[in-house]
């Protein structure tokens, strides 16, 4: 690895109808994006348990994105909501764990936003470039 | 009513042979990412029981080597790594299938559209990348399950929502195929805004000389149920099993007995401006037909400036007039749902857009519809609004809240031909008129549309190609447009009688609520979108639900008037076959787990979960697999299948390696 430089990991949580299909058209578009992001396909951003979050900060990932269709356009009426208040929970989690808030960030994106997905992509893994791996990183994981 | 399944069966605790097949999609993947490398790596991974590089994946050449390995190498799980599951995962479930597979022991990773072309300069980042997805998807199919879909039966009806001219083709079609249609309109008569136009491009033809015949043809069609003045409140189920509330609204007449005569209006003391079809010019009455050829030729009460005085109720012989009449509901079960809700004309007032609501003779391309048209306020007598003299000079400013970065980014593709037919029809009334178009481009793509513009040219049209900058007034109410001609450099202060903005579509406000209800994707234009650009489009990702006309997006009346067909064909093939498959993924319940503790049940937006006997209870059927109900579970007795904790964990902790692994 030496020379090149330290790229992050990145696990998105991505709902099955609008952020993965947001990751999609950012493709199709041919919006160029660092390859830090490892993406977890769900049906719904409902399906995104503050577990398998805690769990992949655990496993070392250095940030984590839960994304989801925009609230009102959840394919299953109402995922969403239910992911936001969770996810205000891990915000909790994060903050006492002393984790910085940017290694856990919250997005809805459509699947016709391709540009938005690749500049959240962008801005994340820039931000945590500056960050550095994460804390909760055990030792000797890539 | 669970599928036969003539597959092998594969339980979840047989040992995995998985087959790794990884697509070099020609050069979108294999110009990028080292598929070879990434096949190679694969075949180190745990239980892959053969890795190899497909030029075309879905190819039926490609597909054949897939079912050949399942048989070559005994698999029981399949893994391509090519596309996306939103185009392709069902290609290879059946594939899978055919070569005696459960469907859902497939598993898709995709380093095309999440790698080769997000790393186009990235080579040696893009191939590590696609390794790597590749092991977190071999980690998640160890720990596939077979799954079953359910075959479901299809009510043989359709609800197709809004009656313009693209809703009315896919109620006619869908009925005349032989099936029940429940047509929903919002207004009190049919038409859409077909019904509003004067003459339609290219041929010049009378709008509603060709649109009436169709209305009338819609209301005298027995498998046509016509629901005007109405609105869907409510929609629920799957394909196959909709349920949708239908509002109707109050007309305050009884349409079983009222003629259309017309006596109740010309009563009528109360006037006001007729937004509702003429946009604002002339006027209507508190009671209204909404124009001659309305279909229901029925009348229709406006309570907000009704005074009571019961001027109608006397003049009426046939007694329909019910000022207490209420709204009632219709629920209607139906197996498809057709949207063709429409759009809204672009309103340049709000921003003044090239001093619209500020000089009076400034007016948009619809307003122009109604002062040309013979049934209109004028009676087709063109007049300026300032001082309703003929306009000897009239000037088009296109693109008007499109093509603009400010406003809407797309072309609204009606807009040149409108103008063009316009401008044609001024100079054709009034051949002593200056005609200006001022344009960005003219286009002009199909048949006699580029003869059309031609025509419009040799007419004497004048064309400057410039987008105006500023908009003034004179003394006399004359409007002066500053505009360069960048084709000729010259700087122009066109005066002229009339300025006519070309506006364009945008998602409508109705739509919207429409395609909320039925949780219809959203493009970035606002309107609704459909499940493939090219290959799908008047599908959405709803399986039974349909998009047509300017719901999807702008365009004609010939394209729409396709797009409402194309909806009939597409929702009847349900209708036609009578059941439909549904998603096998749903929730499932370890019973020795579950301790009943009913945190689960309302979680469930669709109440698929309850209690009895303090045991939880889940009916597959309104299951719709979104796994939030699973989330809640504090046991861990609750597992979406396809989505399991084991399954995710697997995924998530193979995206990292230990130093030396
Ligand atoms: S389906 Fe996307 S958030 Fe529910």
């Amino acid at each position: 690895m030496a020379g090149t430089e330290w790229e992050p990991k990145i696990v998105a949580f991505c709902c099955n109808w609008c952020s993965y299909g947001g990751a999609d058209t950012a493709g199709m578009g041919r919006f160029q994006q660092p390859s830090s992001l490892r993406i977890i396909r769900v049906m719904c951003s409902g399906r995104i348990d503050p577990m398998h979050v805690f769990n992949a900060f655990l496993e070392g990932a250095d940030a984590v994105l839960v994304t989801g269709c925009h609230l009102g356009d959840c394919h299953y009426v109402n995922g969403n909501y239910k992911a936001q208040v969770r996810y205000q929970f891990l915000e909790e989690m994060v903050r006492e764990l002393g984790l910085e808030p940017e290694r856990l960030q919250l997005n809805w994106i459509s699947a016709s936003e391709g540009e938005k997905f690749a500049n959240f992509i962008r801005d994340v893994t820039a931000q945590i470039k500056q960050l550095g791996p994460s804390p909760l990183k055990p030792e000797g994981v890539n | 009513m669970v599928k036969e399944s003539s597959v092998k069966e594969t339980e979840a605790a047989d040992t995995p042979r998985i087959g790794v097949f990884v697509c070099e999609c020609g050069v979108n993947i294999g110009g990028v990412v080292n598929c070879r490398a990434v096949a190679d790596y694969a075949s180190t991974l745990p239980n892959v029981a053969t890795s190899v590089v497909n030029k075309y994946a879905c190819s039926d050449a490609g597909q054949s080597e897939i079912k050949q390995a399942i048989k070559d190498h005994d698999l029981n799980r399949v893994l391509v790594a090519s596309c996306t599951p939103k185009t392709h995962e069902p290609i290879f479930r059946a594939c899978v299938e055919e070569g005696g597979l459960n469907p859902y022991l497939f598993e898709f990773v995709n380093i095309r559209e999440h790698c080769s072309w997000i790393h186009m300069q990235d080579k040696e980042n893009a191939t590590k990348k696609a390794s790597e997805l590749v092991r977190m998807g071999v980690s998640r199919a160890q720990l596939l399950e077979p799954l079953q879909s359910t075959v479901v039966p299809v009510t043989n009806k359709a609800l197709v929502i809004g009656a313009g001219v693209a809703g009315m083709q896919a109620a006619l079609d869908i009925a005349d195929m032989g099936y029940k249609v429940y047509l929903v309109e919002k207004n009190p008569s049919i038409g859409g805004k077909m019904a509003q136009l004067d003459k339609t491009f290219p041929t010049n033809d009378c709008s509603i000389c060709i649109l009436g015949p169709k209305m009338v043809e819609v209301s005298r069609n027995r498998n046509i149920q016509l629901m005007t003045y109405s609105e869907v409140e409510e929609v629920e189920g799957y394909v196959g099993n909709f349920r949708a509330r239908v509002r109707h609204k109050s007309r305050f007449v009884d349409v079983t007995t009222c003629t259309g005569c017309g006596s109740c209006v010309q009563k009528c003391p109360i006037e006001v401006p007729d937004f509702e079809f003429n946009e604002g010019i002339g006027t209507r009455k508190a009671i209204y037909v909404p124009f001659p050829q309305a279909v229901p030729l029925r009348a229709v009460v406006d309570r907000s400036v009704c005074i009571d005085c019961g001027a109608c109720i006397k003049a009426c012989q046939s007694h329909s007039i019910k000022m207490e009449q209420e709204e009632t509901f219709s629920d209607l079960e139906v197996g498809v749902i057709v949207v063709t809700t429409g759009y809204d004309i672009y309103d340049p007032e709000p921003a003044n857009d090239f001093g619209y609501g500020i000089y009076d003779n400034v007016i948009t391309g619809m307003e122009l519809e109604r002062l040309l048209n013979a049934s209109g306020p004028t009676m087709g007598k063109l007049v300026r609004p300032s001082d309703v003299k003929p306009p000897k000079r009239v000037g088009f400013i296109q693109c008007v809240g499109s093509r603009d970065k400010k406003r809407n980014r797309y072309c609204s593709g009606f807009c040149c031909m409108y103008a063009l037919k316009d401008a044609q029809l001024i100079k054709e009334k009034y051949p002593d008129s200056e005609v200006y178009i001022m344009y960005m481009d003219i286009r002009a793509p199909f048949r006699n549309y580029e003869e059309f513009y031609d025509r419009a040219r040799d007419m004497g049209i004048k064309f400057i190609r410039g987008k105006p900058g500023k908009v003034s007034e004179d003394r006399d109410n004359s409007v002066i447009v500053r505009v360069e001609d960048t084709l000729t450099n010259n700087i122009y202060n066109l005066e002229l009688d009339l300025l006519v903005l070309s506006v364009g579509a945008v998602a409508s406000e109705s739509s919207e609520r429409v395609r909320q209800l039925l949780k219809v994707s959203r493009a970035a234009d606002g309107f609704m979108m459909e499940a493939h650009p090219k290959l799908k489009p008047v599908d959405t990702t709803l399986d039974g639900i349909f998009i047509g006309g300017v719901t999807q997006g702008p365009k004609d009346i010939p394209y729409s008037v396709s797009q409402g067909s194309a909806c009939a064909a597409r929702a009847t093939r349900y209708l036609a076959q009578g059941k439909a498959t549904t998603e096998g993924i749903t929730v499932e319940v370890d019973e020795d787990i579950c301790v009943g503790c009913g945190i689960c049940v309302p979680m469930c937006p669709f109440q698929a979960l309850s209690l009895a006997d303090g045991k939880l209870a889940i009916i597959k059927a309104l299951c719709k697999g979104c796994g939030t109900c699973a989330v809640a579970c504090p046991t861990g007795a609750l597992q979406q299948s396809h989505f399991k904790n084991q399954q995710l964990f697997a995924q998530v902790r193979s995206v990292f390696t230990f130093e030396g692994e």
